[in-house]
Parts: C-alpha cells; structure tokens; sequence
C-alpha cells in the first residue's frame, strides 16, 4: 500500500509538494489546516467579546478595538472558517464518494485553495497595518464608506480575493459531480454529502456574484471616488443591503446544506439503517436551496420597505421551514429501528437534532415581521443564527472531522477526547447561547461594546460567558487531539465504521489516484449492497490499465501570490504613488501566469499499468 | 442529612424565583413587560409563534427520547442487521402537511398585523415628529410647534405619535422595546412609524443599527406624560427665550463662555433648526448626560474637557478651542440651569 | 499513448471541443461560468436601475446618449458574433486556416468597438464633464457599461493570445476547447451588450 511504502521526505520536499499539489486530498487537507487555524483566530476573537461583556460597562477592550474584533470574529468565522472547512471535507469525501479519480479542474481547484488562503491573509493582515475593519461582517453602507483608516479597504479586497476563489470551488465541484460520476452512479444514487455539494455549488455559483458587485461597487467608493452610496451624489446606500443579503442568505445555506449532508451519512451509518426517505430528503434539499434565493429580504424588515415586500419575504422564509422540517424528521425516521452506535461522529449528530431545532423555531419566530420589530439586530437574533450556524454547522464539521478524519489521514482520532470535546462543547454552546434570546427581548442591541449598568442585563452575560469558556475548553482538548492522534493515534483499518458508500472501499488514506478500478455502482450505498450480498468489495467497471494524472503547478500560488500583492497596491494607492508599482507588478503576475497556464500546454501524465499491478502486491 | 437538602431546596427555589424575575428584564427597557401599542402587537405573536415552535420541538424530542432510548446499540444483539426502509409515503405527507397548517396559523396574523403598523393615512390627524438620527445623539423636531430638542423625546400617553425618520450621516434604528418594535433611520429616505405609549413613563430607547464606537452608548428615553402636561410642556417650550440672561453670576459668565468658544456654531438654545450638536434648550430637564451618563456637574465638566472619556468617537472631540476645567465648570453651571420646563422625566414617574 | 491530439480529417470526430473528458469539463464548466457572470451583470443592471435618475445635477441620460455611435457600435459587435459563430464551424470542419481567418475579423470587429466605446466615454468626460466621480448616476453608468468594455478588452486579449499560440500547429484535441470556450464567452459578450443597449441607451434616451 502506498503509504505504507512512502519514503520518509524532507521537510522541503513535503512543502514543495503542499504548494503545488493539485491532488483533491492533499487540497483538503490544505483547507482543514488553513480553515482551522482561521477557526482558532475567529475563536480567540469571540472570547474576547464575550470577556468585555462578563460585567456592565466593562473597559476590557476599547470601543473601537471592540469594533473590529465583532467585525473580525465574523467574517473570519464566516468567509475563512466555515466555508473552507466544509470545502475541507467536500475536497476530501466527493470525489471518494461518486468514484472520480480526481475533481474536473484539479488545476482550479489549488487555485481556489490559494485565493482563500491570501484572501484570508491579506485580511488580518489589517490588524498589523492601521487597524482592522469595523463596520460589521455584513458591512453595510454609510458606516462602512466612511470608516475611517484602511480597515475595511482590507475587507473588500480580502474578501473579494477568497471570495473568487469560492467560486471556482464551486464551478469545480458542480462539475466534478456532473461529468466524473462512477459508472452506475446516477444522480439518485448518490450519497446525500455529495447531493448537498451539488446543490451547494449551484448556491455558491449564484450567490457570490452578488457578493461581488457589491464589494466592488464599495472599493469604488472607497478607492475611487465613485458615488454609489454616496446620499450627497444621488447615492443609494440600500443598494448594499439588497447586494449583501442577494448573497448573504443564501451564503447560510451555503454552509448547512453541506452540514445536512453529513448528518445524513452519520446518521444512516451509525444506526446500521438505509436513510429514510432519501427522495424526499434530496427534493427537501433542492427546494431550501431554491427558496433561500428569495428571503433575502427578511434580514430587511426594518429597513422600511413597506408592508407588501415585508409579507411576501415573510411568507417565502417560513415555507423554509418546511423541508427543513422534513429533513428533521427522516433523520429521526431513519434513526427509528435502528441499531444505533453512540461515538464520537454520532454525538455530533445526536447534538444537532435538538441544537438545530431550536435554531430552526426561532428562524421561525424572525420571520414574523412584526415580531422581528423586536428581535432585529438584537441578541435574540446573535442567538437565532449561532445556534443555526454552530448548532448545524460547526456541529456539522466536527461530526465530518471525526466521522473521515480515519479516510484523510489514515488514524482515527482518540474516542475519549472525542467525547469530552462534544459534552463540553455542547453544554458550553446552550450555556452561552441560550441565554441570549432572553437578552436581546430584554433589550440588549447587538453589536454592542458595552452594556450599561442596571439595566437587568448583567446575569445573562455572565452566564453566556462562562458558556463560551466551555466552549473554548473543548476546542482545546479538539486541538489536543488531532496531535495526539497524528503522532501516537490508532492507525486506521479502510472501512472503520462498517460503512455504506464508494469511499471506504478504498486504502485510508487512499492511494493518490484513488481508485485502481473505476467501481460499478449498482445502488444506493453501493458498498453496502456487495457486503449484504456477502462480497463486501467492490466489482471493477473496467479492467486494470493506465491511468491519467494531472501534473502538479506551482502556477496557482503564483497567481494568488499576484492578487495579494495587488490587493495592497489597491489598499495604498489612495496614499502613496509607490503602491502603483505594487498594483500593476501584482496584476502582471497573475495575468502572466494566466498567459502562461493558457499557452503551456498540460498534457498530465499517466501511472503506467505495470506500477499498479505491483503496488497491488 | 436532612437539613441539607432542604436547605438546598430553598436555595433552589430562591435562585428560580429570582431567575423568573430578571427574565423580563428591566420594566423601561424589556419586550416582554409592554405598555405600548406597537410592543402589544410584537408580543403578541411572539408568544404565538414561540407556542407552536414549541409544539414542534416538543414532537421532535418525544421521538428524539423514543429513538434514544429503544433503539440504541444494545449487549446480545451486536450483529442485528435492521431492516432497511426506504420510506413511508403517509408518514412524508403528514409531516409536510401539518407544519404548513402550523405556518398558516403563524402567517396570516404577522401580516395582518404587518400592515396594521404600517398603516399611516391618520398621520396629518395627529403630532407628528422628525427624528433625526446622528452619531450618536438624537434630535427631535415637532413638526408645526417650533419646538427642537434632543436626547429626550416627549410624547403624550394613549396617543398615537407620527415619527419621521432620517439619519443625518449613517443608518441607526430607532428601538424603544416597551413601547415599539424597532425601525431604521436612513440617510436616503424618509422612514414612518407610529408609537403609542399606553402608560406615563419614562422608556429607554437604544440604537439598534451598528453606527460606530458608540453605537452601545447612543440611548435615548421616551418621557410619557399625560395630555395635560403634554400641552404645558409644549407652552413651556415655545415659550424659551434663547437670549435670556442666566440669573446667576457663575452661569452667566458660563454663557459668556459658551459664546466666546463657538459652542454655538453646532449647539442651540431654543427652536433654531440648526443642529449640528444636540439642542440644549431643555438640558437641565434631561434624564441624562449624553443619554449614558447621570446628569452631574462633574459628569458634565468631564463631557466638555474631554467627551472622548464618555462617547468614543463623538463629533465634538477637537471641534473647540481647549476649555481649563474652571471653564468647563462655569459652562456646565450655565447649561444645568437651562430649565425651561415643569414637565420633566420625573413628572413621567417610573424611573 | 500519444499525447499528440492533432486531427486529420479522417481521425476527426463531430464535437472536437467535447471529445476529450477535459474538454467535455471545460465546455460545462466555462457554461457555470457564464451563469455566475450573469448574476453578476444582473446586479449592476439592478443598480444601474435604481440610481439611473441620480443625476445630483449632472447631465441625463437624455442629455448624453447619442444613438447613431451606439448603433454603430451594436452592429459591430453583433456581427463580430457571427463571425465567430463562422469560426466554430470551420474549427468542426478542421479547416484551421479558415477558422483563424474568421477569428481574425472578429477580433478586428471586437477593437472597432472598443475604440467606438473609448471614444464614447472621453467624450461624455469632455463635452459633459460626466465622469465617474459626478454623481450615483454616472458611478453606475460606467461600472456597468465599463465592466462589459473590461470584459471585451479581456476577451480579445485571450483571443489573440490563444490565436498566436496555436498559429504554427493547427488544431488538436487540446486547444479545440479552448476555442470553444473562447466563442461562447464572445456570444455571452454579446447577449450582455443586447440588454446594455436597450436598457441603458434606449431606456436612457425614451424612458
């Protein structure tokens, strides 16, 4: 087995082979670090709020630095956690899970990796460079054009640089699934992860755009002197708002489709028991996704839009509620004469039924508008949308992080540590959030720097802070524990949890090509059938031959590298005449190695027939 | 042993009792304890749809407790091989069913009661208010009445109130939870709602839209008073002489002072539209220094000589010449005798 | 196996921009592509629409649109699309020399109306002193009508690029969908001018 075989290399060589991979799995594992430790920085952030409001009037940060760590805390959780950490996983498992050998555009696919990653940088860089952003991840307009200093300038282009980058991960991935299915798989047959990823991709190929324009429409302003949300010039500073949220809603779908799909290999593994209602769980899919297009507005209710358009995007975001709730009930259905095994990556699972639930009612509750009066912006809603995103999405990537971790690195983490991490994690998350519907109707804004003194709000911050301390102790022993396992862990049969799909038919961690055979699929959890039919291994699609490889390129962190250079000689343009030289220095890189990538032709290379046959042995 | 627990049941029930009390929160400033038109309305379906959801939670989790308890993993019957079902028509239907029945019984009072708030063809019947919106202070201008103000808004009880909003700069939120649900104050557009207060009162009112550094401490109260001391306060009002001298020496010298460093380019003392600054002409009736702090002398020789202490980045740092703390004092001394009015927040009661 | 794709009329299949799995990836996700820029212009459409009156002062659309460049400046890249559409059937044919032929003229077609464009807007920045800086109005006007000019700019530099490169060898299965790729991005081009036009020049100047 190959890794079993693999040479012990020096720390360049494994370097070298990190910055030009273009091997999905190696790509994955790029975004679980780079997502991780974005997620330790977002974490770090997030106890620094909850600190400043353990006490009324408390003076832990400033009012600005406040400012910036709320700003900071979400979108680093949002863009340069969340996202990449499911792409981390998506990168992992969907090609494994429909029998590629590869995604369509590996090539992209390390430029979407590098784009995030610079994105990311170039954002906190700020934090060293002036100050970093402070008008809110969802930086809306006038605040955001006039902040002063460099700060959001750092959030358009960072953002703007990852979010390209997105994209492309989208397209890939839309294609991947689409063109480079096993024979026998069809659409009907895929694992409900890879279903999720699809629908996901054509969220995300939709959704950024939006995010696009508006942030270049706000780098005009900022940089250019261009009147779009200028109220003086006839500017419209809405226009943001509609911008945003055209992308930010479906950005939360974005993030839990991906979780749902998780939950539904989880789920159906652990309780030994085909999903129930796959049909109605892929249909439930595709239409929370098509609604979530037309919701944006509900995170505009106050903004005066009158009655009508309030109704209507009211109505539209409780239909949700429906195929969310389908979806509730086939897990439980499926959990439902069962034999269920408790571990680590079913905890997870367990947790989120309740965790979601809530999270989903009190969705429920903000769209009622006039109801909504009372809970915008306040910490009813911080509460609203941290249950949803932690509760299904973070719960989503730990219950994948455990459940694949034996397939990406070939151990399985410690089942103790695993535990502690879910049982503090989990009280620590309803201790902190819990409390807080109570204080946003008790009238505590968000977003708020300090909270004043005899105003009945003093116990509720307390406890929420202790919640979050829980919370960081179990991030912790998280942390502990992939290093333990990466150094001492138990190494990692192919099929640790008596799977059901393509992926533990192989090697963990797989060979580089993934599989030596194309598989036939001949049903829904295809392995399972060949175990329930007493074969227990995969019938080959097609005799053993030579098979295609892309080659490695250097070229996409080139062209990231370009773009991050760039992005400062866009920041310091409005200054400084020398950042010219760094704005079109860094745009001819990157247009260059575009040239470059164009013309040169890329031929791959092929694993010749012979070589399989003896690693076979 | 005994003694124990009782005594840890009492301590039990203390702690509960105390937890249903501070879950209202404070009676000026919670949701849950309204005493206007427009927070009525809002708790109302608050309540309604929080008893639904929690009719739903309540099914997921007795089949949640179902599952977890009977179908666990169990010692003996380790190789059990569950049927695979793939699905259950009638089951999919009911659970599609029955929660848009339970949307539908959510949805048609939200939007009745949708266009029931924003419903403004009373308006020109009634008293009708600009609000406007600057970081991080609030004016208010009474259409038709010549009265300017700001920080503390007026309103008499049981009477609907016309607010219209705009922000001068960036986007805020006007929120006085026990009296209304929340709207936001635009730079572009004129925003309309009504409040009704059904109580005398002083209410705390909050920016809820992220405007800065002192977003947090952007508050403002609402003073409820009956009609009759509505109209009084409103003579009162028209009423001010802006050049009237202070009678006491200290403060005239304050309002000498006041002049000499050009407070008055962005102030004002009585109905002059300007407002750069806050309107001052009732500064000594306000319930409080910079809608954070208690209105003290001392708190307020501090807001001159250095306001960026109390609001960071407030529009006043370093628009004046620099002001000795003696200074500061004399001025303070002229604005705290700026009391045009009977009629002030303690007339309102419950603060 | 060979790496060498070049086609013979003999060899030659129907499709060569989608006879490979690379190809056939490119060809669907360059069509992704193109439904992701399609938001893209929807939303500045939308801003253009909302902020069309927001003149602050400034000249109107009625003011500033002459219809005859804009005419002008349709045809020509109408027709430029067309001549495309004549390249991508000579490229299924394997006549290469004719498909560069074609190639070339759309690409001559394509910097007649960049020029007319260029021409537009140092006009309405001279004559007008409309710029990009005067009002919402004209921030919206030129991030879209320039974000559509930046998109024939790039789309000519790739065809030029992708022309020379292959000048000397002819076509393959390789470069096959690139060329592809290339018409398809050129019609997008185009179908995005169609709404510009109408909805800018002609909104502009009736409604």
């Amino acid at each position: 087995m190959s890794i079993a075989s693999a040479q012990k290399r020096s720390f360049g060589a494994v370097l070298w082979d990190y910055l030009t991979t273009v091997d999905h799995k190696k790509i994955a594992h790029l975004y679980l670090f780079g997502g991780g430790f974005f997620f330790l920085l977002g974490g770090l952030e997030a106890m620094a709020i909850r600190i400043q409001l353990i006490q009324p009037e408390n003076d832990f940060v400033s009012a600005g630095f406040y400012n910036e760590l709320l700003t900071m805390h979400g979108t680093t959780m949002i863009f340069l956690a969340a996202m990449p950490l499911i792409f981390a996983l998506m990168n992992a498992v969907v090609p494994l899970q429909i029998g590629a050998r590869d995604v369509a555009f590996p090539f992209l696919n390390s430029l979407g990796f590098w784009l995030f990653l610079f994105g990311g940088l170039i954002l906190n860089c700020s934090w060293f460079l002036g100050g970093a952003p402070d008008a809110g991840w969802t930086s809306y307009t006038p605040l955001s054009v006039t902040s002063p200093g460099h700060g959001v300038d750092f959030y358009v282009l960072g953002l703007q640089i990852s979010g390209a980058g997105t994209l492309m991960a989208g397209i890939n991935f839309l294609v991947t699934i689409i063109n480079m299915r096993a024979p026998g798989m069809t659409y009907m047959r895929m694992p409900l992860f890879t279903w999720t990823t699809f629908v996901t991709s054509t969220l995300i190929l939709f959704a950024f755009p939006a995010l696009t324009v508006g942030l270049f429409l706000l780098m005009f302003d900022r940089m250019f002197g261009s009147a779009f949300f200028d109220v003086t010039l006839g500017g419209n500073s809405i226009i943001w708002q509609h911008l945003f949220w055209i992308f930010g809603h479906p950005e939360v779908y974005i993030l839990i489709l991906p979780a749902f799909g998780v939950f539904s290999d989880v789920i159906a593994t652990f309780s030994k028991k085909r999903l129930f209602g796959y049909t109605a769980m892929v249909f439930a899919t595709i239409l929370i996704a098509f609604l979530g297009f037309m919701v944006w507005a509900h995170h505009m209710f106050t903004v005066g839009l009158g009655p009508v358009a309030n109704s209507i995007f009211a109505i539209a975001t409780m239909a949700i509620a429906v195929p969310t709730g389908i979806k509730i009930f086939n897990w439980l259905a499926t959990m439902w004469g069962g034999r269920i095994t408790i571990n680590s990556p079913m905890l997870w699972a367990l947790g989120f039924i309740p965790s979601f639930t809530i999270g989903g009612m009190t969705g429920v509750m903000v769209a009622s508008v006039v109801a909504d009066y009372q809970y915008h912006d306040t910490y009813f809603v911080v509460a609203h949308f941290h249950y949803v995103i932690v509760g299904g999405v973070v719960f989503g990537i730990l219950a994948g992080l455990h459940y694949w971790w034996p397939k990406m690195f070939g151990r399985i983490l410690h089942e103790g540590m695993g535990k502690l991490t879910f049982w503090t994690f989990f009280i620590g998350f309803h201790l902190t959030f819990f409390i807080q519907h109570f204080l946003g109707l008790m009238g505590m804004p968000r977003r708020y720097w300090v909270f004043l003194e005899d105003q009945g709000l003093d116990t509720g911050n307390l406890i929420s802070t202790i919640g979050a301390f829980f919370m960081a102790f179990g991030v912790i022993v998280f942390v502990v524990n992939a290093i333990y396992t990466a150094a001492k862990g138990e190494k990692a049969p192919d099929d640790p949890w008596d799977g059901r799909t393509l992926e533990w038919t192989i090697a963990s961690p797989p060979a580089h090509y993934n599989f030596k055979q194309t598989p036939l699929v001949r049903g829904l959890d295809p392995l399972w059938i060949e175990k329930m039919e007493g074969k227990g291994n995969m019938t080959p699609a097609e005799p053993l031959g030579e098979i295609h490889m892309p080659n490695s390129s250097f070229l996409p962190f080139m062209m990231s590298l370009g773009l991050f250079i760039a992005g400062f000689g866009f920041i310091y343009q409005v200054n400084y005449n020398w950042a010219y030289i760094l704005l079109f220095g860094g745009m001819a890189i990157t247009l260059g190695c575009m040239l470059i990538r164009s013309l040169k032709d890329d031929h791959g290379y092929h694993i010749p027939k012979d070589e399989l046959e003896r690693e076979a042995d | 042993m005994k003694g124990w627990m009782g005594k840890l049941r009492a301590i039990c029930l203390l702690g509960l009792t105390a937890l249903v009390l501070s879950a209202c929160g404070k009676e000026n400033l919670t949701a849950l304890d309204p005493k206007g038109y427009g927070s009525d309305q809002s708790l109302y379906l608050i309540i309604l749809t929080t008893i639904v959801m929690l009719f739903v939670l309540a099914i997921v989790m007795l089949v949640y407790a179902i599952v977890l308890i009977r179908y666990r993993k169990k010692k003996g019957r380790e190789d059990y091989v569950p049927k695979q079902v793939e699905g259950n028509k009638t089951l999919e239907t009911i659970w599609t069913i029955i929660p848009i029945v339970l949307l539908l019984i959510i949805a048609v009072p939200t939007v009745t009661a949708t266009f029931d708030l924003a419903d403004d063809s009373a308006a020109s019947d009634n008293l009708n208010i600009e609000v406007t919106g600057n970081q991080y202070w609030w004016h208010f201008n009474y259409e038709g009445q010549e009265i300017q103000t700001s920080q503390d808004l007026y309103i008499p009880v049981g009477e609907k109130v016309y607010l219209n909003m705009m922000s001068s700069d960036v986007i805020h939120s006007f929120w006085v939870p026990t009296i209304s649900g929340k709207m936001d104050v635009n730079p572009e557009n004129e925003n309309t709602m009504y409040i009704e207060a059904q109580e005398e009162g002083v209410y705390w009112g909050k920016c809820a839209e992220f405007c800065g550094p002192s977003h947090s401490l952007m508050d403002f109260k609402v003073v409820a008073v009956s009609q009759d001391e509505f109209d009084q306060w409103v003579e009162d009002m028209q009423n001010v002489d802006p050049e009237a001298q202070p009678e006491d020496a200290v403060a005239q010298e304050g309002e000498e002072l006041f002049q000499e460093n050009n407070c008055m380019s962005c102030h004002s003392v009585g109905s002059s539209p300007a407002q750069i600054g806050p309107n001052l002409t009732n500064f000594g009736d306000r319930s409080q220094l910079a809608g954070v702090e208690d209105l003290t002398k001392d708190n307020l020789v501090q807001w001159i000589t250095d306001p960026e202490s109390i609001k960071p980045g407030n529009k006043m740092t370093g628009q004046y010449p620099e002001v000795s703390e003696d200074e500061a004092g004399k001025i303070a001394e002229y604005l705290l005798q700026l009391q045009p009015s009977e009629i002030t927040p303690e007339s309102a009661g419950n603060e | 196996m060979s790496h060498d794709h070049s086609l013979n009329p003999e060899t030659m299949p129907n499709e060569p921009e989608k006879a490979t799995l690379e190809g056939k990836n490119k060809f669907l996700g360059f069509w992704f592509f193109l439904g992701g820029e399609t938001v893209l212009f929807a939303c500045l459409f939308g801003t253009y629409i909302t902020l069309r009156n927001s003149t602050a002062g400034g000249p109107t659309s009625n003011e500033l649109f002459g219809l005859e460049l804009v005419f002008i400046m349709t045809i020509l890249l109408l027709s430029s699309s067309l001549t495309s559409v004549y390249a991508m059937y000579h490229m299924k044919n394997n006549d290469f020399k004719k498909m560069q032929l074609w190639l070339g003229i759309t690409a001559i077609l394509g910097f007649g109306f960049l020029a007319c464009e260029i021409y537009e807007f140092t006009h309405y920045i001279h004559e007008y002193e409309f710029t990009f800086r005067s009002s919402a109005f004209g921030s919206a006007f030129y991030a879209l009508v320039g974000f559509h000019g930046g998109h024939v700019t790039f789309g000519l530099s790739w065809l030029i690029a992708i022309m020379i490169r292959n000048a000397k060898r002819g076509l393959n299965l390789y470069n096959a969908p690139k060329f592809y790729t290339f018409s398809l991005y050129w019609h997008f081009i185009d179908v995005v001018w169609v709404f510009i036009f109408t909805v800018v020049y002609l909104m502009g100047k009736v409604g």
